[in-house]
């Protein structure tokens, strides 16, 4: 007697074919170009966040012992908060920009209108499932497009809670979510979109802008790099301490994009800075960090042999200064502190993503930009002083996606500034209305009227004819009366 | 080609060094250019006669006139395009700043196409240069006389160190594209541009790509015989007169209602002639075709009969001289090369419609245009032209134009292209907008940091939230923060 074997739906390059046909289809409807569509489902954003909360914290807990503050404050709440902000602003970026027009195209009114591209992918990444998830979500909808979301399947309480959760509050036919892995995504990227949202590695962002550019699909790519931060002497070493250890452990245990990856600084300093790391690192995680429910883990073991290896570098033995201890059951790695490491070991190579912290010594601190801008441009580049000419020094030397002065990744809740890379950490930007504009087309539209032809513009030519036509492109008042009255 | 890896070391040095971002060296090498177009205006008119038979005052009006504007536009917005924008912050953030400042990429490519050789080299430079980049020009060997004059003499004008011209064809072009760029602007057509982005995957190069498509004219049942005049004159010109219609924005085809469509060609062939004379090869108010093989490729597309008995003026062609007249076709078929392709060339396909509105459906049928027009005084009509079509602009009652204007984006949508440029927006596109935020050490808020519990739970997400009565309540003790 045969069983009835329930099969799992295979999503397949015709199944990704069929989906985004599908989405084509709705968004040419004009569905999810109105108004009022777009507030739903912001709205709707909200409702599930504050209905599901601690589904969501749950989740997360599962899949990277996120500690529940940091679930609810830096994944929930800034994800309402761009709800909120879109929600408030929508009316007004939705409307057309009025455009000067000089008189080379005299007489004529012009505008930029913002319309949807149309039919988006939004990848995102494991260590913010949901802000990294929905906060491109959010804009994708404020700018009226359909979408697909594929969220990272190494984050898999997190992927399964969204692929329920979206289309039980959101417009299920505009609004898709398809879990899964290699294949799944390679189906996803063979399809043409509009445009691609990626947050993630630079190596898979090749792989993504390799598909899009058989489409001629643009692209944002979110990726990362080793953010610097520099710490000068003369600073109020005990807040600097703080906002480096939360920046750095205090979000998701280093494993984020604008984490602070590496320090650089004078020997003197680093001598006080180590003293000062480790006595609030005891405040804040107590004597058995690997114990402290306030430190995520790490998200799986082959990041944990990953950053491992990196510990277990010949060239960094001997300097761990602070902790270094490990808990491979658990998937824990404890704060540790790296003192004096040398240029080439693994650990100053490659993005860290995990809650070590090099040091880096240089003879004078001015020494460090010359060696951050001979790396890779990082997505974000952190320096501590008191001193004036070194911050305007460093704000225009060391190029990075963004620059925090005297704190760490405040830049990410800071929606009036785009939040993006620049060379290896991205293209692209996002976030308040940055997020509306990246899913947006600006079309130019220019009205001009039958009333004033200028005869100049036509063959044949004659030399009163160009003599006039020269003035009248340069768009200058005078010069076109003196043309007019036959003066030049 | 030998040496250029070490070139473009050179020249990343030299960005290194800082002398590109300074503004006065911005503006020098503005001016240089200015000074380039002036002294050497007769020999530009020359390369462009010779590359592509065009008369010098097309070249004005296309490619100098509009040159020399654009770099003004920009001496005059420098300033201002350079400096950082304050950043608005929540009330919250005490003692805190934010900014957004721009910054140039480093060294980037630009690769121009043939039609206008000039226009499309230096507008893209105008931006790298203003924006503060080393740049590397590659000019197209399709129109070698003009690629000459800017290989050999503009840079004795700009500084060296800086912006170089490499001269070349296809093995160059691959050459270049095997480099590390901050960032590529290329302009041509959508196989090439596929072929640009993919090399620019291996360093995450960012792009612009300015390619083409078909770019349809919706003329409206006009009543006004000077409406009709002027929108014949527009459409004639911009398609005829701007390079023989090799040009990305010029009109590729029309749509137009039936009972209107012998009126609209009636006039049209009463102006071709008053417009080009009787001899527009002679007179030079034709260009010609660039080159034999796109010649041949445009004679193909009236190979069809079909295609043929569709023409109801002109399709004269003089392959020895490379020239086409102006040619007016009615309702070729719409399968046929000449309506499923670019043309990029003399033929007008008039395509004959029972209403006007279904021009929309048409258009939307196929993919985005580099420009849209419409010819109609129907406000109605033209409502739905801007929010039903999409393509990367539209220009109401004329055609062309809207390259001239620096307060509007030039750039394509879909097929029609990546990014944008011209005006402030060249700038934009090469520069970086680098976030700055900074902060005093002397506020901080205590519930940052951890170990955490519910209290300070409750304080970040108020914070956050900016809610300040929120959080005065639960310091107070009177709430534990929660949203409704």
């Amino acid at each position: 007697m045969a069983t009835v074997e329930e099969q799992k739906t295979v999503f397949d390059m015709d199944a990704a074919n069929m989906l985004n046909k599908e989405l084509r289809d709705v968004f040419a409807s004009g569905k999810t170009r109105s108004y009022e569509w777009r507030i739903s489902q912001l709205k709707s954003i909200i409702k599930m966040c504050d209905d599901h909360e601690e589904d969501i914290a749950d989740a997360l807990r599962q899949d990277l012992s996120k500690p529940e503050l940091e679930s609810i404050v830096y994944e929930l709440t800034m994800l309402k908060n761009s709800c909120t902000l879109a929600l408030k602003e929508l009316k007004h970026w939705m409307m057309p920009e009025k455009a000067k027009t000089s008189l080379t195209t005299f007489p004529s009114s012009a505008e930029i209108v913002s319309e949807p591209l149309g039919v988006v992918l939004i990848i995102s990444a494991w260590n913010y499932p949901f802000l990294l998830s929905l906060d491109p979500l959010v804009g994708a909808i404020a700018a009226g497009n359909a979408m697909v979301l594929k969220p990272s399947e190494l984050a898999p309480a997190s992927s399964s809670l969204m692929a329920k959760l979206l289309p039980e509050y959101l417009d299920s036919s505009s609004v898709k979510v398809v879990e899964g892995a290699v294949s799944e995504t390679s189906a996803l990227l063979e399809q043409k979109w509009d445009k691609i949202f990626y947050t993630g590695n630079g190596r898979v962002g090749r792989i993504v802008m390799g598909a899009a550019a058989k489409h001629l699909t643009p692209v944002v790519l979110e990726l990362g790099g080793k953010s610097p931060v520099v710490v000068d002497s003369d600073i109020d070493m005990q807040v600097a301490t703080r906002r480096i250890i939360v920046g750095k452990w205090g979000c998701n245990n280093g494993q984020a994009c604008i984490s602070p990856d590496y320090i650089i600084t004078t020997k003197d300093c680093a001598e006080k800075l180590v003293g000062s790391l480790k006595k609030e690192l005891e405040t804040f995680y107590g004597k058995n960090p690997l114990e402290s429910k306030d430190l995520s883990r790490i998200v799986n073991s082959s990041h944990f042999a990953r950053l491992t290896k990196l510990l277990d570098d010949d060239k960094v033995s001997g300097k761990i200064v602070y902790g270094g201890e490990r808990d491979e059951a658990n998937l824990r790695i404890a704060p540790t502190i790296l003192l004096g490491v040398p240029q080439n070991s693994l650990i100053m190579k490659e993005e860290i993503f995990g809650p070590l912290l090099p040091i880096f010594i240089v003879s004078k601190i001015e020494d460090s930009f010359d060696m951050i801008n001979s790396g890779t441009k990082p997505l974000a580049a952190y320096l501590f002083t008191n001193n004036k000419k070194l911050k305007e020094q460093f704000v225009m030397s060391v190029s990075a996606g963004g620059v925090v002065i005297n704190d760490i990744a405040l830049h990410l809740a800071v929606h009036s500034v785009p939040f993006g890379g620049v060379g290896e950490s991205g293209t692209g930007s996002y976030h308040g209305k940055f997020s509306f504009d990246a899913f947006t087309h600006k079309k130019a539209v220019l009205y001009r009227s039958f009333v004033g032809d200028a005869a100049v513009r036509y063959p044949p030519y004659t030399r009163r004819k160009l003599t006039l036509m020269k003035a009248l492109i340069t768009g200058n008042v005078l010069t076109i009366l003196r043309a007019l009255l036959g003066l030049s | 080609m030998e040496g250029l890896e070490s070139d473009l070391e050179d020249m990343r040095q030299y960005f290194r060094s800082g002398k590109t971002k300074d503004a006065a060296w911005r503006q020098s090498q503005l001016k240089g250019l200015l000074l380039f177009m002036k002294e050497n205006e007769k020999d530009i008119f020359k390369a462009l006669k010779e590359d592509l038979g065009k008369h010098h005052a097309e070249a004005y009006r296309d490619e100098i006139g509009t040159l020399r504007k654009s770099i003004n536009f920009a001496l005059q917005g420098l300033k201002e395009w350079m400096s950082g924008k304050a950043a608005k912050l929540p009330k919250i953030a005490l003692l805190t700043s934010a900014e957004l400042v721009p910054e140039p990429l480093g060294l980037v490519l630009v690769i121009s196409s043939w039609n206008f050789p000039f226009g499309l080299s230096l507008e893209p430079l105008i931006g790298a240069i203003a924006a503060g980049n080393t740049t590397v020009l590659k000019p197209s060997d399709l129109a070698p006389a003009c690629a000459s004059l800017l290989a050999n003499v503009l840079p004795t004008y700009l500084d060296n160190k800086a912006v170089k011209v490499i001269p070349g064809g296809g093995a160059v072009g691959e050459h270049l594209l095997q480099q590390k760029w901050d960032k590529i602007l290329f302009t041509g057509s959508a196989r090439v541009g596929r072929i640009v982005m993919s090399a620019a995957v291996k360093h995450l190069t960012p792009v612009v790509l300015e390619l083409g498509g078909k770019c349809p004219a919706v003329v409206d049942c006009l009543s006004s015989s000077w409406d009709k005049q002027v929108a014949v004159n527009r459409i004639i010109v911009s398609k005829f007169g701007a390079c023989a219609g090799q040009a990305c924005i010029a009109i590729d085809y029309i749509l137009v209602e039936r009972r209107f469509a012998s009126t609209l060609v009636d006039l049209m062939k009463v102006m071709i002639k008053k417009m080009f004379g009787e001899n527009p090869r002679e007179t030079n108010s034709v260009a010609r075709i660039v080159n034999r093989q796109h010649f041949l490729r445009l004679k193909n597309l009236l190979s069809d009969s079909a295609v043929r008995n569709s023409i109801v003026y002109g399709g004269s062609m003089d392959e020895k001289n490379l020239f086409i007249e102006p040619t007016i076709l009615v309702d070729p078929p719409l399968d046929a090369a000449i309506m499923a392709e670019e043309i990029f060339g003399p033929l007008l396909p008039i395509i004959t419609l029972d209403k006007i509105e279904d021009s929309v459906t048409f258009i939307n049928s196929r993919p985005k245009p580099l420009a849209i027009y419409a010819f109609t005084k129907n406000e109605k009509f033209r409502r739905r032209m801007v929010s039903e079509t999409s393509s990367g602009s539209l220009v109401f009652n004329d055609a062309v134009i809207q390259y001239a204007a620096d307060t509007l984006p030039f750039g394509g949508i879909g097929e029609s292209g990546v990014g944008k440029y011209h005006g402030k927006f060249s700038f934009e596109t090469f520069s970086h907008y680098k976030a700055v935020v900074r902060r005093s050490f002397l506020t901080d808020f205590w519930f940052r940091f951890p170990p955490w519990n519910d209290y300070k739970l409750s304080l970040f997400e108020a914070t956050y939230a900016f809610d300040y009565v929120g959080m005065l309540l639960v310091i107070l003790g009177l709430k534990r923060y929660r949203y409704n």
